[in-house]
Parts: structure tokens; sequence; C-alpha cells
């Protein structure tokens, strides 16, 4: 497979919010705004190119039975490295994010692509697998966020583009992360089939 | 290069050399972030301090003493400008809605509210949340101005003149027991003569630290 394929698989064919279903616990707890959505996935997709471009590099020297606790550590720390790089650099946005960061450790997405992808790749191909992923996540966070701030309250990134009276606050809660998440998955799926 | 062999040397070895090179790399961070991160939190206080009593020419959070009111002690952040008292801001905790209430309240000399700042919240989002600047100057609920030395303040339902946030009456409740209290706290700093702190005058009074709970009645 060629690197812009793989790129590419990560974006549609994989995407990991809407055709892996894979990481739904800052899919949906982060996306209460397009701009906390795509931080989110900023973040993930980082952690996601450090950890499968380091996991293939050093696969080999990984033995077969510690390779989960392996990949663990490494994830770990490229999270708590981000972690304290954010608190440092940019706070206001750690503030937002802060308790969903630690959680990256635990998203099934980063795990999940380093042992179906990085550990059976060289360390080029898992790069852009990382970044394919990595933007699919990013891509489809924003899409939310986006979806759930405007219905919710009538704004974009911010924008106002619809007075906030008019806004259904139930977009900004969690069932309307699920309703949109729902609507999304389907529109996608649906225009990903018809291709 | 071939894989290595899952045997218990291999296995203890490579365990324990990544998570060796891995702590040695999060150290070395660590050291590097440590100090920005101190700066970033005391950049967050002195700017919402700063927002709540503008224009004093010291440093309140060098300045800060602890102020106790019933047994709760607060902390308190005195501002001045050219040496005279203009104000104080008191930072405090409570229980709203969703959590723990942490806010900023900024007092003139007259004990009247200059301004607040949530500084960390759990309320609602779109309800409660919105307490961030519903009772700022201009607003609904706007408290600016007031002081709760003419009497607490509550909200219309509970017969005050504060318009609670539309669906948070919890929330707005929680919300103007902080700022009683901060009052509280900031009238005891200059009352209370043992601490000294009428005569220098300083003004800025953060006061915050421990919970006052029982808010979310």
């Amino acid at each position: 497979m060629s690197n812009l394929k793989v790129l590419i698989n990560g974006i549609i064919n994989e995407n990991p919010t809407f055709v892996l279903m894979l990481g739904m616990c800052p899919t949906l707890g982060t996306t209460s705004s397009a701009i906390n959505g795509m931080s989110m996935g900023l973040a993930t997709m980082f952690v996601l190119i450090c950890s499968n471009t380091v996991i293939s590099a050093v696969k080999n020297v990984i033995p077969n039975m510690v390779r989960i606790p392996s990949f663990i550590v490494i994830i770990a720390s490229f999270v708590t490295l981000l972690q304290m790089v954010m608190q440092a650099y940019v706070p206001d946005l750690y503030k937002t994010l802060g308790l969903f960061i630690p959680l990256i450790v635990v998203n099934c997405i980063v795990l999940g692509r380093a042992e179906a992808f990085a550990s059976k790749n060289g360390p080029v191909s898992s790069f852009f697998d990382g970044v394919g992923i990595g933007l699919g996540f990013t891509l489809a966070l924003t899409l939310l966020g986006a979806v759930r701030e405007l219905l919710g309250t009538g704004k974009m990134f911010n924008l106002s583009l619809v007075p906030e009276d008019y806004g259904m606050l139930l977009f900004v809660l969690a069932p309307g992360a699920f309703i949109a998440l729902g609507y999304l998955c389907a529109i996608v799926n649906k225009m990903r089939e018809a291709k | 290069m071939k894989k290595l062999e899952s045997s218990l040397k291999n296995m203890v070895l490579v365990l324990t050399g990544i998570t060796i090179i891995c702590v040695g790399l999060l150290a070395a961070v660590n050291e590097v972030t440590k100090e920005p991160i101190a700066a970033a939190n005391a950049k967050a206080l002195s700017d919402a301090v700063n927002a709540v009593v503008p224009g004093f020419d010291n440093n309140p959070i060098e300045e800060m003493k602890i102020q106790e009111v019933d047994g709760v002690s607060y902390k308190i952040y005195p501002a001045t400008k050219n040496g005279q008292s203009i104000g104080a801001a008191v930072e405090i905790s409570v229980m709203g809605f969703g959590g723990e209430l942490t806010l900023l309240v900024g007092f003139n000399n007259e004990g009247k509210i200059n301004d607040y700042s949530l500084l960390n919240h759990a309320e609602t989002p779109g309800l409660g949340a919105k307490a961030d600047t519903w009772f700022k100057s201009g607003a609904k609920g706007d408290i600016t101005g007031k002081s709760p030395k003419d009497g607490e303040l509550t909200v219309s339902k509970d017969g005050g003149e504060i318009d609670a946030i539309t669906a948070s009456t919890i929330t707005s409740r929680a919300f103007l027991k902080a700022v009683n209290a901060a009052y509280a706290a900031f009238s005891g700093q200059n009352v209370d003569g043992t601490t000294g702190a009428t005569q220098q005058a300083t003004s800025q009074v953060v006061v915050s630290s421990d919970t006052v709970k029982g808010a979310a009645n």
C-alpha cells in the first residue's frame, strides 16, 4: 500500500469515528464546540503519530508476550509529555480539555493502531497511518463539534450565526452528542457507500 | 532483524529498558516545563485579579493574606495604588449545582462590587455555566455597583433584587452566597485590627482556598 493510500484510508475508509466507531468517550465528551473538538483531535493526532512511528521502529526488539504493556508505556509517556507541554504553553486550552488529555492513554484508537498497523508495518507507513487516522479523527470531531455548537448555541467557532435564543440546548448536552453522532454516522456512511 | 523471542530474560530486559528510557524522557520534559507551568498558573490568577479590581500597582499575589471568617480561612490578596487602598478581590469556593464553583470577587473601598471572575466551575453548559457573564455589568443579573453591606444579595425568587439565571436558580443562589461570603471576608479584613490589615490600607482581597459548603440547597 502506498503512503498516500494509507493516509486516505485513515481519513475515509477507516475513519476512526464514523467507520471504526473507536474512541467514543472523548468523541462525545469534548465536542461541545467545534474548537474543543478540533483541539482534542489534534492532541490525539500528535500522540498517534509519535506512538505509531516509535512502536513500529522498535517492534522487533519487543518480545511478543510483553508487547501490550510496552505499547502502553510508550503511549502513556507521549501523553504525559503532551500534557506537561500543554499545561506550560497553552494553559487555556489545557483548562478546557484537561480531564480528557490523560484519557488519550486509554483511547482505543491509539492502542488499536499500534497493534493493528504499527506492529506490522515499517516506520514510514506507520507515520502516515498516524497522520491519516489522526486527521480522520480530527475532522470527525471538528464536524461533530461544529454541528452541536451550531444547533445548540447558534455559533460556529465562536462566531455567532443565529441568535442564541434559537439554539437547542439539548445539543450542547450529552443526549445531543449521541443524536448528532448517530445522524452524522448515517450521512457519512451513506456518502461513503455511494462512491 | 528477527523478532526477539519471548523468553523471561528478554521480556524483563525489554520492559525495564523501555520504562527507564520513558522515565528519563519524562523527567527531562518535566524539568523544562516546570517553570512555564508555574508561571502560567500565576499569570492566570493575576489576570483574574486585574480583571476584577483594575488599576493597582503592587503585587497582590505576593501580598496575599489569610483571613478567617467563622472558622473558614480565605486567601486575601491586597492591592494598592501609590500606597493607597483601591479595593480588594476575594476568591471563594462554594458548592454549585454540578460541583465546586470558584470565583474571584472584586470590591472597591466602599465595599461595592467592582466585577467578578469565574475561575472554575462544573455547571451545566448552556444553563448554569452562563454565570460567567450573567452577573456582569450590563447583563440581566448585574451585581456590579451593589454591595452586600446593604443586606445580603439574593435572587428575586427569594425576595431579593437580582435576576436569577433562567432555569438555573440553584447556580444563581450558590453564586450569590459566594458573593455574600466573599464580602464577609472582605469586611472582616478591614475591621479586624489584629491582622493589621486596616492600617496598611491594602485593598485587593482574594479570599480563596477552603470551600464554603451548603450553597446548593
